[in-house]
């Protein structure tokens, strides 16, 4: 069973669909599969449901496919940084379905998981709630958030091996290893393509049996969404001066 | 006279305890970092997947693998740890963060809090907000005591809510409240800021609050 395809279009073949959903990974503009949802626009799939936690900005990540007018709907839990969101959601011609953070990663996680269904918390008293079964545990408020599972899921790692093994770097982990586990398939492009045995068994975070397509990305180029440095005189003070 | 931003922030300081993890939100909470006492240990979460981070990199130097919530580019420490954000919401709703420091619109005097969206206007999501709210063991808001003259320390919130009966204690630029959110006990003033007076806050707060003893006396 060869996982490994050639390119990016390849690894993408007979798997994409008009109305079909996808998951996409990353946070921000950090960790997405940026060569993938390139594929996927040049596909000129569109009507896509697309899950993730944010949607680009203007010209990369997601926002590649919300220029073409491939998105129908998003679920996400923050989109604030994107202009062409803006004006087709006040157009109408975009839907969108906010989910608290968590509760996103957490629905993605069970989706994975085969856990229709889970209480929690977040969200109980606010509109989030509304249309939603409630029940009591321990005197607290509970909501009822359902499992979510998708067509795709396109995942970006650092490093995998031709087994489907993949690792990721720092905070570029974010949504990729749930992500991984609920779509009914999941491509993956990695940053570092190695053999079996390269990486070490106990630092694996998602196991090969995930993933079903791979594809190496070496040159992927990566984004800074909001680049914060401090001046190399000033004394290491907390993260909170903007330079 | 009255508390500037800053001066907010060294306020919420006051709140650290060594070894609390702790996370902080955009604007004004996130000042509270330059203000964490030499010598405490305290871990500052970041809800995308990174516990203990370090400052603002050195120019030349920024990884875009390695930024906080806000999207900013930030540094290890060697305490640092990386996970999912399945992980790190698992953090937050399990109860395992201490503290969580965050703005507002909005905040009632029942603990009810206010700081997602506007009906009407174009809305940008929650982000992390609301499991934050749910989940951190406490929650203190900082904030500007009114918008212009619109108070924003009300009976009730009148825009859609974060959480309901999720405040502690909130910390404006004329005192502090604290918010017996549990027991219904109400809010009280706790605090003044230099400057303030208790006719002021009054004037400009629509909730009800018990005045504490000592600032009573005063």
């Amino acid at each position: 069973m060869q996982k490994v395809y050639p390119d990016t279009r390849a690894a993408l073949a007979g798997l994409l669909k008009d109305g079909m959903t996808i998951m996409a990974g990353g946070f921000g503009l950090c960790g997405v599969p940026e060569q993938l949802i390139l594929a996927i626009r040049d596909s000129g799939v569109k009507n896509l449901t697309v899950v993730s936690n944010n949607c680009g900005i203007d010209g990369v990540g997601l926002g590649l496919l919300l220029d073409t007018r491939q998105i129908k709907k998003m679920i996400s839990s923050y989109v604030g940084e994107n202009k062409t969101f803006a004006q087709q959601y006040l157009a109408g011609e975009l839907e969108i379905e906010f989910n608290p953070q968590g509760t996103l990663a957490e629905r993605i996680r069970a989706g994975g998981a085969g856990i229709p269904a889970f209480f929690t918390r977040t969200g109980a008293g606010t509109q989030i709630a509304n249309g939603k079964d409630e029940r009591e545990f321990d005197g607290n408020r509970y909501i009822m958030e359902r499992g979510l599972v998708a067509d795709l899921s396109i995942v970006h790692a650092w490093m995998g091996d031709t087994e489907g093994n993949l690792v990721y770097r720092k905070t570029a982990r974010n949504f990729n290893p749930m992500m991984a586990t609920a779509g009914k398939v999941t491509v993956a492009e990695v940053e570092h393509l190695v053999q079996p045995a390269d990486i070490n068994p106990d630092h694996i975070v998602t196991p090969g049996v995930y993933v079903k397509r791979m594809v190496h990305v070496p040159n992927a180029v990566k984004h800074i969404e909001q680049r914060t440095v401090r001046k190399r005189t000033a004394a290491p003070a907390g993260t909170g001066e903007e330079v | 006279m009255a508390w500037t931003r800053e001066q907010m922030a060294e306020r919420a300081a006051k709140e650290l305890r060594d070894g609390f993890y702790v996370n902080l939100g955009i604007g004004i909470p996130t000042l509270v970092s330059n203000y964490i006492p030499q010598g405490m240990s305290v871990q500052l979460q970041s809800e995308n997947g990174m516990l203990g981070f370090g400052p603002f990199p050195y120019e030349g130097e920024e990884d875009p693998d390695l930024i906080n919530a806000g999207k900013q580019t930030v540094t290890e420490i060697p305490t640092t740890s990386y996970f999912s954000s399945a992980d790190s919401f698992a953090m937050i709703r399990g109860g395992h963060i201490d503290l969580s420091i965050l703005g507002a619109m909005q905040v009632a005097e029942n603990g009810d809090l206010a700081n997602w969206m506007i009906p009407g206007k174009m809305v940008k999501g929650m982000g992390g907000a609301m499991d934050l709210v749910a989940g951190v063991k406490k929650v203190v808001v900082v904030m500007e005591h009114s918008a212009k003259s619109e108070p924003k320390l009300l009976k009730r919130c009148t825009l859609p809510l974060t959480g309901a009966g999720v405040v502690d204690m909130v910390i404006t630029d004329l005192g502090v409240f604290t918010i017996d959110k549990k027991r219904g006990g109400g809010m009280s003033l706790v605090e003044l800021a230099p400057g303030a007076t208790l006719e002021e806050i009054r004037s400009k707060t629509q909730a009800s609050y018990y005045v504490g003893n000592a600032l009573a006396a005063a």
